[in-house]
């Protein structure tokens, strides 16, 4: 964005702190319009005839710098882009790399669409939310047109999922489009020679394109094209060359479209970006489909750290998707927002009333981390989780959120007396600090437990049952 | 000048006619649309869609028809410039300089970010250092089978990760002086870095237990029978009498690994109590804690990242050369576990394939972000981190595919016998 103070985001506010979008003060909105927490959309009042121009000339100057675009309609619809930063911690990266795979049209119908139903219900349970994949790459590899027609149809009629369609022939691509012109999907691909008939195919029927060059000035050219054609939905595919030097090229220009992009302004790159790590079958994929799949996931970690907004990709074995998927979840949330899970008294395996009761965080990692190493290690146990603010134990301890006090009240509100009849709390030994105040507040008998959890098991073999208690 | 409409008009009309479908329709004429959405009324892109096929192909406008040529434009970027630099430093001692290594390993000395050779080429590639341990522990699944011959042996185990994984170094993990598993005496301790010194010539990392009240004595006893070798030794914590390790390591000629968790300022604060102590900058590697994927990967990113940027930035706190602990990756669940314990979880397929990726991807994703050196376990994940971080580096990689291909042939590839 263009803006880069609230204050200045403030002057084309309306100023009166009518606090219709929810923020006392019209400031207070701009801050949060700064740091993209807000749509501008929120503030109604802005968008009354008086402050028509205002309005149109702040969501101009708060547009990201690079260009978002929607592939795919309905609620699985893909919005990619939209970045304005180059490393996460800056503000946060938004729209997250979308997921691709493929199927072809040379595959039988039922093949075709058992895969596609793979991909479509596709899910990984991850720190409480369920991740999905994001897209379908239909290929001519036939190159006939009907065939690819067909192929189109039958994915259509088996998936809500955007769709990406694969072909440099114009005409087998207008045929393919033919048949999912309501479902927005992306075109793939225009290249220095057919980007006559594909600009000319993408303006009739309004569809997001894919511009394809390794060269650069090349790609630059083809956007400035499009651009100035009107077409606006583009999405820059610099090639992805799978190994050796051309993999160091392909890192490098992936690194300087976004850079020249972000940094130097050049509206004509700031595009999302397009990488294809399928490109590694092609060079491992006839000898070992294990090696090939990993060079795969490899190529897919190199995009996903380093600005791909859209990834295709062949290999849908669970050890490919689980990773690549994974790594997007990490990249992509908010550095800015501690994850925390709910506070409560937990069960791990099944615990009878002589069974340890642990104690620790609301900090989703730490949470994770404990009850994983417990339940891995089939201890039977209670886990008091405390609301310390999401925040890990140590940086709790430490900033007072973990406290005698707070543990007390979590005994108490969790009713964690009728739980267990010995009476015993294992703090984490990281709060070991905290023992003495919290034998005093609570009455409870407290032991220290190990600063890892992950050495719970050898600390049990110790100091579990507790041997004050008989 | 005509009227102007919209498809939200267009919508709303067919909506009052409770109009389903459109057949024969033209719209001809001075008629604009609209597209996307104006303030306020959202129309879902269906529709637009709908009504666009249903009103017939549109006129190209003008612009378009115009274009007989592509625009010239040539691509420019500027190259970024850092002030700062990363110390350069090397572990392993030869003959001529007091020790017995064949090959020290020298890292560091980056002018600009990981792999940004466009910018300043990256002086020296990272390096892998494979682990051992001074007693058999138990491993994954998918580990074991390498290492189940060697388990009881260091220094048969040191070797083998030499001889048959490629390791550039080799990490030996001294983790039964753990008084809560083992309890092995310092000097027993000690007599194990002297077997993997003898079996290996490579440079070692020596690292304890972890416990930060034994640790001390452990690592002096170690830091102590290596004498000028140049070990890296793991590590110093604030937790723990850092300075005990920090006098043993700079007076039997070591490096110090630095260790923090996930804290900048952490780190830079127990940089500045070595450098207090009088350990040189080119003595310091840091060890800013590696989590795994999925399990705090986003956090050991960005922590890495930032400090490798606030050091090119001119930060000389935390210009040191980055260790990563890739073995973490084993911790994640999905790199072991057979089966998701979550009933609604698509299938995890086999163990066995998943443990290295999970290995793979957080050590590369970390080697993107600043890391200079990786230990790790599994041979496969080592092998494929090396390669894929000689490439980017830019160093001919041995047993690369001599194979051309065509950056969009994929397009067109018939996947033949290999679909599944
Ligand atoms: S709705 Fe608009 S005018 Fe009202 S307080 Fe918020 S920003 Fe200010």
């Amino acid at each position: 964005m263009k803006l880069s103070s609230p204050m200045e985001i403030w002057e084309y506010l309306p100023g009166t702190n009518c606090e219709e979008c929810g923020e006392k003060t019209c400031l207070a909105f701009a801050s949060l319009l700064k740091e993209r927490q807000k749509k501008l959309e929120e503030c109604k009042p802005l968008f009354e005839p008086e402050y028509a121009e205002k309005s149109k000339k702040l969501a101009e100057l708060l547009a990201p710098e690079v260009r978002e675009v929607e592939i795919g309609v309905g609620a699985r619809a893909s919005k990619i882009g939209g970045e304005d930063i180059m490393y996460r911690h800056e503000l946060t990266f938004f729209n997250r790399t979308a997921l691709a795979y493929d199927v072809w049209d040379t595959m039988e119908e039922e093949e075709l669409r058992e895969r596609v139903r793979k991909i479509t219900n596709w899910r990984k349970f991850y720190v409480g939310e369920s991740l999905r994949l994001d897209a379908i790459a239909i290929r001519s590899v036939s190159g006939d047109a009907k065939a690819f027609a067909g192929c189109v149809k039958h994915v259509a009629e088996e998936t809500d999922l955007p769709l990406v369609l694969c072909s440099f022939d114009a005409k087998v691509m207008e045929e393919g489009l033919n048949e999912v012109s309501d479902r927005n999907p992306l075109i793939y691909a225009a290249d220095e020679t057919n980007w006559k008939e594909i600009l000319e195919i993408v303006t009739r029927y309004n569809v997001p394109v894919t511009l394809f060059s390794p060269d650069l000035d090349m790609l630059n050219s083809l956007a400035s094209t499009f651009s100035s054609a009107g077409v606006e939905d583009i999405v820059l595919d610099p090639g992805t060359y799978p190994t050796g030097e051309g993999l160091a090229d392909t890192f490098s220009r992936f690194v300087r479209l976004r850079r020249a992009g972000i940094v130097d302004e050049n509206k004509s790159v700031a595009y999302p970006l397009m990488s294809v790590p399928m490109t590694a079958w092609m060079v491992h994929g006839d000898e070992d489909a294990l090696d090939a799949s990993y060079w795969e996931t490899i190529l897919a970690t190199i995009g996903t750290v380093k600005y791909a907004d859209m990834m295709i990709l062949h290999s849908i074995e669970p050890h490919s998707l689980i990773p690549e998927r994974t790594l997007i979840a990490n990249i992509y949330t908010d550095p800015r927002r501690p994850v925390s899970v709910d506070p409560g008294l937990r069960e791990v395996g099944t615990p009878t009333e002589q069974s340890p009761l642990f104690l620790t965080s609301n900090f989703a990692l730490t949470y994770y981390t404990v009850e994983s190493d417990l339940s891995s290690n089939k201890v039977d146990s209670y886990l008091v989780v405390v609301d310390t603010d999401g925040l890990g134990v140590e940086a709790a301890v430490a900033g007072g959120q973990l406290t005698a006090e707070t543990i007390k009240d979590a005994l108490e509100s969790y009713e964690v007396e009728n739980k267990v009849k010995h009476k015993t709390i294992v703090l984490p030994g990281l709060a070991a600090r905290l023992s003495g105040e919290t034998e005093d507040a609570t009455g409870w008998n407290v032991l220290v437990g190990p600063r890892d959890s992950g050495r719970i098991p050898g600390w049990m073999d110790d100091n579990w049952p507790p041997k004050t208690v008989s | 000048m005509a009227k102007k409409i919209t498809l939200a008009d267009i919508a709303s009309i067919l909506e009052k006619y409770d109009v389903v479908e459109l057949e024969d329709v033209k719209i001809k004429g001075d008629v604009e649309i609209e597209l996307g959405t104006s303030a306020g009324v959202a129309i879902p892109p269906s529709l637009i869609h709908a009504l666009q096929s249903a009103i017939g192909v549109q006129e190209l406008p003008e612009e378009a028809k115009r274009i007989g040529d592509l625009v010239e434009s040539k691509f420019e970027v500027a190259k970024a410039e850092w002030i700062g630099q990363i110390e350069e430093v090397t572990i392993g001692a030869t003959s001529a300089d007091g020790g017995t290594r064949d090959k020290p390993v020298t890292i560091g000395g980056e002018k600009s970010l990981p792999f940004y050779n466009f910018d300043c080429q990256m002086p020296y590639p990272p390096v892998i250092s494979v682990d051992c341990f001074d007693m058999p522990i138990p491993l994954a699944k998918a580990v074991r089978g390498y290492y189940a011959d060697v388990m009881e042996d260091p220094g048969e185990w040191a070797k083998k990760n030499v001889r048959e994984f490629g390791a550039d170094m080799v990490t030996i993990h001294l983790i039964s002086t753990d008084p809560t598993i083992k309890d092995t005496s310092a000097r027993e301790a000690a007599k194990t870095v002297e077997e993997v010194l003898q079996a290996v010539k490579v440079p070692i990392v020596i690292g304890g237990s972890g416990n930060p009240d034994k640790d001390p004595a452990v690592l002096e006893a170690a830091a102590e029978v290596a004498e000028g070798e140049r070990c890296l030794i793991a590590s110093a914590n604030l937790n723990m009498d850092y300075e005990r390790i920090a006098k043993a390591t700079m007076d039997h000629g070591h490096v110090i690994l630095s260790w923090t968790q996930l804290d900048i300022n952490a780190q830079k604060t127990l940089n500045r109590y070595l450098f207090k102590l009088g350990v040189p900058r080119e003595d310091i590697v840091i060890d800013p804690t590696t989590a795994a994927l999925g399990y705090g990967l986003d956090y050991a990113f960005t922590n890495i990242e930032r400090m490798r940027i606030a050091a090119l930035k001119g930060d000389a706190d935390l210009a040191f050369p980055i260790s990563c602990g890739i073995t973490n990756a084993w911790g994640a669940r999905e790199a072991w576990m057979k089966d998701s314990p979550i009933r609604e979880d698509s299938d995890w397929g086999p163990s066995a394939y998943r443990g290295p990726l999970y290995e793979i991807v957080t050590g590369l994703t970390l080697g993107i972000a600043g890391g200079d050196m990786f230990m790790m376990m599994h041979p496969k994940a080592a092998d494929a981190v090396k390669r894929v971080t000689q490439m980017l580096f830019g160093a001919d990689v041995e047993g690369d595919k001599a194979k051309k291909v065509e950056m969009k042939d994929w397009v067109t590839w018939d996947v033949g016998g290999l679909t599944k």
